[in-house]
C-alpha cells in the first residue's frame, strides 16, 4: 500500500503541492483527477523520485520513499508511464521494452514478462522490430504501458494515458488498464478525462491547486454535482 | 532469424574482403607509397570517429574534447616506446629526459617483445585518457549540449598548452618533437588493431549499457524514470569514448612518426566531427566509410588540385596551393545539404541488405 501524508512540493517558491494526503490500497485502481496545473503530475513525479519534496512522507508498504534514488524506487516495485508517453523514438519496440527491465538481472523472468506484455498487446509483438517513433499514438501509449510493466512493478502509475488519443483508442487503453488490474496490479491513474477515469476507479481524489478537495469511490464522485459541473462538463 | 543470419554472413564477408585488401596492399606496395599512408591514417581516424560517435551519436553528449584525449594517448605512446639509447638526442634540451625505460625494450625486444610493448603503451595511453576523462567528467558532465561542447573544447586546448609547458619538458619534451619510436609496418596490423577495438565498441553499443546510452540520448527524463542512473551512464560513456580516443591518438602518433603537441588542435576534433556527421550520427559503419572517403579525398585524390593537373585538366594558374581545400569545402557543403542525415543515417552496413525501410514505408502508406 502506498500512503502519502502531508506531501509538500514547490518549484522555486511556487507551491505545487500544499500538503496532500492520499492512499493507494493494494489491488485497487485509484485515480487522481483535476484541472491543468493542479499538481497531478507533480504528485507522480515526486513518488518516482524525479522531483524532490519539500516535506511530508511517502510510505510504500511501510518503507519511506522520500530521499531515495529513482533506481531504488523502481526496484521497490513502482513504475511510471510518463505523460506524453515519452517512448524512445529511435529505439525499436523490443529495445524499449528491454529498457523497461533495465534494473532487473533475472533473464528468465524478463523473458516471461516480455511474453506477457506481448499477450496484452499483440500489436507490439507484430511491430517489435519497428522504431518506436514510427508507431501510432495509441501504439506508443501501449508501448509506454508495456515498458513500465517490464520492471515487474507492484504499483503502476499512469500519467494521462488518454492524452491526444482517439476515443476508440482511449477505450482500448482503459480496458487494458482494467485487465492489468484484474491480474493483481495496483494502479494509480492520473486523468483529465475524468469521466473515463472515475468509471474504472475504485477510489478517487480530486486535486485543486495543490490540495485534495474531495475523495470517495469512483461512483460517488461520478454522481457528485460539484464534480459533474467542474470536471464532467454536465451543466444543471 | 534468417535475415539476421544473412546480415552476419554479409558483414563477415565485407570484413574478410577488407582484410584481404589490406594484405594485398601490404604485398603489392612499398610502405612509403601514398596509398599505404592514406589507408593507415584513414584507419586511425575511423577508430577515433567511432569513439566520438559513441559519445555524440549514441549517448547524445556533444563533446569536443577528442583532440585532447588523442594528445594524451599520443604522448603516452611516444614517451613509453622511444628506445633508451635515442632519448639523449630526442630530449636534447632536457638532458635525455626523466623517463629512462621503454616498454618494448623492457619486454626483451624482438618481434614479440616490441609488439607487446607497443600495444601496452597504446593501452596505457588509453587508460590515462580514461582517467583524465573521469576527473574532468565530474564537473563537466553536469553541463548540457553546447555548454558541454565548449567546456570539453576548452579542456583540450588547456591540455595542449599544458603539454608544451617547459617545466614538463623532461617528460613531454615540451614544444619539441617526440620521435624515433616504433611503428607497425603493415596496413594489416592497423586494420586488425582498429578492427578489434571498433568491434569492442559495437559489442558495447549492442549490450544493455548501449541500450541505456541510446535511451538517454532519446529522452533523458523517460530514461531516468526507468531507473537508469543518468550521471553514472554519461560518465561511463565519456570514459569509454576517451579511452578509445587515447588509443587512437597513440596510433596516429605511430602513423605520423613524430609527435608535436601543437598539432593536436581543435581543428583535428572538427575533422573528426565532420567525419561523424558525414557518415551519419549514430552509425558505426557510416563513420568508418566516411573516414576513408574524407582522408582519401583530402590527402590523396584531390591533391592534383594543388599541383596544377587534376583529372587530366591542366590549369596551373587556378590549381595551385590551397585550391584543394576550397573545392573540398564545397564538396562538404554539398554533402551536408543533400545528405542531411549523413551517408548512412543511423543505419549500419548490413541493414542495407534487409530492405526494412522499404517495407516500413509501405506499411505507413497502408495506414
Amino acid at each position: 500500500m502506498l500512503k502519502i501524508q502531508d506531501l509538500r512540493v514547490s518549484y522555486g517558491g511556487i507551491h505545487a503541492l500544499r500538503g496532500i494526503d492520499l492512499e493507494v490500497p493494494d489491488g485497487k485502481i485509484v485515480t487522481l483527477i483535476g484541472a491543468n496545473g493542479a499538481g497531478k503530475s507533480t504528485t507522480l513525479r515526486t513518488i518516482t523520485g524525479l522531483v524532490k519534496a519539500e516535506g511530508g512522507s511517502i510510505q510504500w508498504n511501510g518503507e519511506e520513499l522520500l530521499g531515495k534514488s529513482i533506481d531504488k524506487i523502481v526496484s521497490a516495485g513502482i513504475a511510471m508511464s510518463p505523460e506524453g508517453r515519452r517512448v524512445f523514438a529511435d529505439l525499436t519496440v523490443l529495445e524499449n521494452l528491454r529498457i523497461g527491465a533495465y534494473l532487473r538481472r533475472d533473464k528468465d523472468g524478463i523473458a516471461k514478462d516480455l511474453k506477457r506484455v506481448y499477450e496484452l498487446f499483440p500489436r507490439l509483438e507484430e511491430r517489435s522490430w519497428q522504431l518506436a517513433g514510427t508507431l501510432s499514438g495509441g501504439e506508443q501509449q501501449m508501448l509506454a504501458v508495456g515498458r513500465a510493466l517490464m520492471s515487474r512493478p507492484k504499483l503502476m502509475m499512469l500519467d494521462e494515458p488518454s492524452l491526444g488519443l482517439a476515443p476508440l483508442v482511449v477505450q482500448d487503453i482503459f480496458s487494458i488498464i482494467r485487465e492489468i488490474n484484474r491480474q493483481g496490479m495496483t494502479v494509480l491513474l492520473i486523468e483529465q478525462n475524468a469521466n473515463m477515469a472515475l468509471k474504472i476507479a475504485d477510489l478517487a481524489y480530486v486535486l485543486e491547486t495543490g490540495r485534495i478537495t474531495m475523495s470517495g469511490t469512483g461512483a460517488e464522485l461520478l454522481a457528485d454535482e460539484k464534480v459533474k459541473e467542474a470536471y464532467l462538463g454536465k451543466h444543471r | 532469424m534468417t535475415r539476421d543470419r544473412k546480415k552476419t554472413i554479409f558483414l563477415a564477408a565485407v570484413l574478410l574482403v577488407i582484410l584481404a585488401a589490406g594484405v594485398a596492399v601490404d604485398l603489392a606496395l612499398p610502405s612509403y607509397h601514398i596509398a599505404v599512408k592514406v589507408i593507415k591514417k584513414a584507419t586511425v581516424y575511423a577508430l577515433v570517429a567511432v569513439s566520438m560517435n559513441l559519445l555524440n551519436g549514441f549517448t547524445g553528449l556533444f563533446s569536443l574534447g577528442q583532440a585532447g584525449f588523442m594528445l594524451l594517448g599520443a604522448v603516452a605512446y611516444g614517451v613509453l616506446t622511444i628506445p633508451v639509447a635515442d632519448r639523449l638526442s630526442v630530449y636534447q634540451y632536457f638532458d635525455g629526459g626523466l623517463i629512462q625505460f621503454s616498454l618494448p625494450e623492457l619486454l626483451g625486444g624482438g618481434t614479440v617483445g616490441t609488439t607487446v610493448g607497443m600495444l601496452l603503451a597504446l593501452a596505457v595511453g588509453g587508460i590515462l585518457s580514461a582517467l583524465v576523462a573521469w576527473l574532468i567528467g565530474l564537473p563537466v558532465l553536469r553541463l548540457r549540449s553546447d555548454y558541454l561542447a565548449i567546456a570539453t573544447l576548452g579542456f583540450a586546448e588547456i591540455l595542449r598548452a599544458f603539454f608544451q609547458w617547459n617545466a614538463l619538458g623532461p617528460i613531454t619534451n615540451a614544444s619539441n618533437l617526440l620521435r624515433g619510436y616504433p611503428d607497425f609496418q603493415h596496413v594489416t596490423s592497423y586494420f586488425l588493431l582498429a578492427g578489434v577495438l571498433i568491434a569492442v565498441i559495437v559489442l558495447l553499443i549492442n549490450s544493455t549499457y548501449g541500450r541505456a546510452f541510446k535511451a538517454i540520448r532519446d529522452d533523458e527524463v523517460a530514461a531516468e524514470a526507468m531507473g537508469i542512473n543518468l550521471a553514472k551512464h554519461k560518465r561511463m560513456a565519456f570514459i569509454i569514448s576517451s579511452f578509445f580516443a587515447g588509443v587512437g591518438g597513440g596510433m596516429l602518433a605511430m602513423y605520423n612518426g613524430t609527435i608535436s603537441s601543437a598539432s593536436f588542435k581543435s581543428s583535428m576534433t572538427y575533422e573528426i566531427l565532420l567525419i561523424v556527421v558525414i557518415g551519419g550520427i549514430g552509425s558505426i559503419s557510416g563513420s568508418v566509410i566516411a573516414s576513408f572517403l574524407y582522408i582519401f579525398s583530402s590527402e590523396w585524390l584531390l591533391r592534383g588540385l594543388d599541383s596544377g593537373s587534376f583529372l587530366g585538366i591542366n590549369a596551373p594558374g587556378l590549381f595551385k596551393n590551397g585550391f584543394r581545400m576550397a573545392v573540398f569545402s564545397v564538396i562538404i557543403m554539398l554533402i551536408v545539404l543533400f545528405f542531411r542525415r549523413g551517408i548512412m543515417g543511423d543505419k549500419e552496413l548490413p541493414d542495407l541488405l534487409g530492405r526494412r525501410p522499404k517495407r516500413r514505408r509501405k506499411e505507413a502508406a497502408d495506414k
